[in-house]
């Protein structure tokens, strides 16, 4: 029995180990800039950190500059995702009406389409109003992606909190509109910042949209994904490990709710 | 004192903002592909599969989501079912474990290009073994294999935890009765897995697969990090029409060839996997 525990942890072990290495070593092909990236063969422990070359690679012109427009994309669309999405799921939530099932569905079926594609057509529209290769006009396509989540799982968030505590609150004297704001959000506002978490990271990503529409306001995957076929490994590795590091602290934030979130939104 | 009004109030603004940005671009990208020069019709298309990428963005494609679509699913099932014996540690465990969901498949690209590249850790673990003596130009148009996998692989690495995150939450709803009743019954824990688990894990597994088969059909800038134009997928070519040969109407041609593609793919996942009213646990 002991043999097959050991073999059981050595297993849960190398998975560890097989997510991990692979981003450590992008990290020092970063860091270590081009002389670790020339090196032949690459030595056991890469051991040799700098930030000279990200610091290189954050002064390209462009470089800091689309780190913030994706940050400012990303930061809208948590925003639009939130302030749409909880008053719709609050609604589904709350009260049977008609239509909320034909709403659901809709919501639903979002899921079965790529909407990131569903920029193309896009252009044309943005263009004449103003929005195209502008911050505004990405966080809005990338809001079309984040809600359909943020609807879903702020639904079952106000689900799980107790009707009778709104209820006490009218009896008290709250109109409903402050009986949700006092009682029900300050329940919900772990819930609700998972949710907002995941929208900043699914428009942070956000490739193929992104690249479409805009032309010299990229944020930082359509500003890589434009000078992959013209720039050193190196500064493509510079640019992974800037893309990757948020992410990788943002999913550390929601961990403890992404299973009852997942659970509930793939239902 | 709640209005009927209300809940309609609520639901308008995300109602509003899905009809302008998801249904009404889905309309235009349709009209769009179906535009041609002298009227409607077909033009695009026939465009479209005139080139020569076409042939090879199509079959890359189905290799691609035929292949690591399946590879995710299996790896993912182990990884619950290896989590389920985890006692402390279990959440350190699942970070680890789930933080690839939270990265682009550019990320995912760059990263496993550190990995494979001519003068890569893999080729530098090869040396190390002694099985090769200089660096290894595998990512080249020379060999599509190699490119092949190289993406499949970086597509399994970032996408698997998705699936992990999707199954152990199914698990968690899967009442752990039945598997104790087999047990005292003497099944095998294969047998408990593949009568028990299995089946009462069809819902998790069908919306994984979906949310799983979807993505794998958009996934284009994995694709491009590793493979530059040298391995074109039906998105990334999408995404070259759009920008290079500025042709939306082509690209939007190969959008609908996408959204067809997803939307049947959704469709044999929903009546497939399906389970009936009263086998729901």
């Amino acid at each position: 029995m002991t043999g097959r525990r050991a073999l059981y942890f050595a297993g849960v072990v190398a998975i560890c180990a097989w997510v991990l290495v692979p981003m450590w070593l992008l990290a020092a092909n970063a860091l270590g800039g081009q002389p670790v990236i020339a090196a032949w063969p690459k030595p056991w422990l890469p051991l040799s950190i700098s930030f000279a070359t990200l610091a290189e690679f954050l002064a390209i012109e462009g470089v800091f500059r689309a780190m913030l427009i994706g940050f400012e994309v990303a930061v809208l669309c948590t925003l639009f995702s939130v302030a749409l999405g909880l008053p719709a799921g609050y609604a589904l939530a709350r009260y049977s009406f008609r239509g909320a099932n034909a709403f659901r569905l809709m919501v639903l079926l979002t899921r079965a389409f790529p909407v990131g594609i569903l920029a193309l057509p896009l252009t044309v529209g943005f263009i004449r109003l103003g929005l195209y290769d502008t911050p505004l006009g990405i966080a809005l396509m990338h809001t079309a992606l984040a809600l359909p989540f943020a609807v879903l799982v702020s639904a079952s968030l106000f689900q799980a909190i107790p009707r009778e505590l709104e209820e006490a609150a009218w009896v008290f004297g709250c109109s409903p509109l402050q009986a949700a704001w006092r009682v029900v959000m300050p329940l919900a506002l772990p819930g609700v910042s998972a949710v907002a978490i995941f929208a900043f990271v699914i428009s942070w990503n956000e490739v193929f949209a992104a690249s479409v529409l805009s032309a010299r306001n990229r944020t930082l995957t359509a500003y890589l994904l434009a000078m992959l076929s013209e720039s050193p490994l190196s500064y493509q590795f510079a640019g992974g490990l800037l893309l990757i590091a948020p992410s990788v602290l943002f999913i550390f934030l929601v961990r403890r709710h992404l299973f009852a979130m997942w659970g509930i939104a793939s239902r | 004192m709640r209005g009927r009004a209300l809940p309609y109030l609520l639901v308008a603004p995300a109602v509003i903002f899905l009809t302008v940005l998801f249904f009404v671009p889905l309309v235009q990208t349709i009209a769009l592909a179906f535009q041609t020069t002298n009227g409607t019709g077909f033009g695009n298309f026939a465009r479209m599969a005139d080139d020569l990428n076409f042939h090879d963005a199509v079959v890359n494609t189905f290799r691609f989501v035929g292949l690591a679509v399946p590879l995710q699913l299996a790896a993912a099932m182990g990884m619950a079912m290896m989590l389920r014996h985890l006692g402390r540690g279990r959440d350190t465990v699942l970070w680890i474990w789930t933080i690839p969901l939270g990265l682009s498949d550019l990320a995912a690209g760059l990263i496993w290009l550190a990995m494979l590249n001519d003068r890569g850790y893999l080729a530098s673990l090869l040396f190390h073994l002694g099985l090769v003596s200089e660096p290894q130009s595998w990512l080249t148009y020379e060999s599509p294999m190699a490119l092949f996998i190289a993406v499949v692989i970086a597509e399994f690495w970032r996408a698997t935890a998705i699936v992990v995150v999707i199954l152990v939450a199914g698990l968690q709803l899967v009442p752990k009765e039945y598997a104790e009743a087999a047990s005292v019954f003497g099944a095998s824990p294969w047998r408990i897995f593949t009568r028990i688990t299995l089946p009462l894990m069809k819902p998790s597994i069908q919306s994984a697969l979906i949310l799983r088969t979807v993505l794998a059909f958009e996934a284009f800038a994995v694709v491009i990090a590793i493979g530059g134009r040298n391995f074109p997928v039906l998105v990334s070519e999408a995404y070259n029409w759009q920008n290079f040969n500025q042709e939306p109407a082509v690209a939007a041609a190969y959008a609908v060839v996408v959204m067809v593609l997803s939307l049947v793919a959704t469709v044999v996942w929903l009546r497939v996997l399906r389970t009936p009213e009263e086998q729901r646990a």
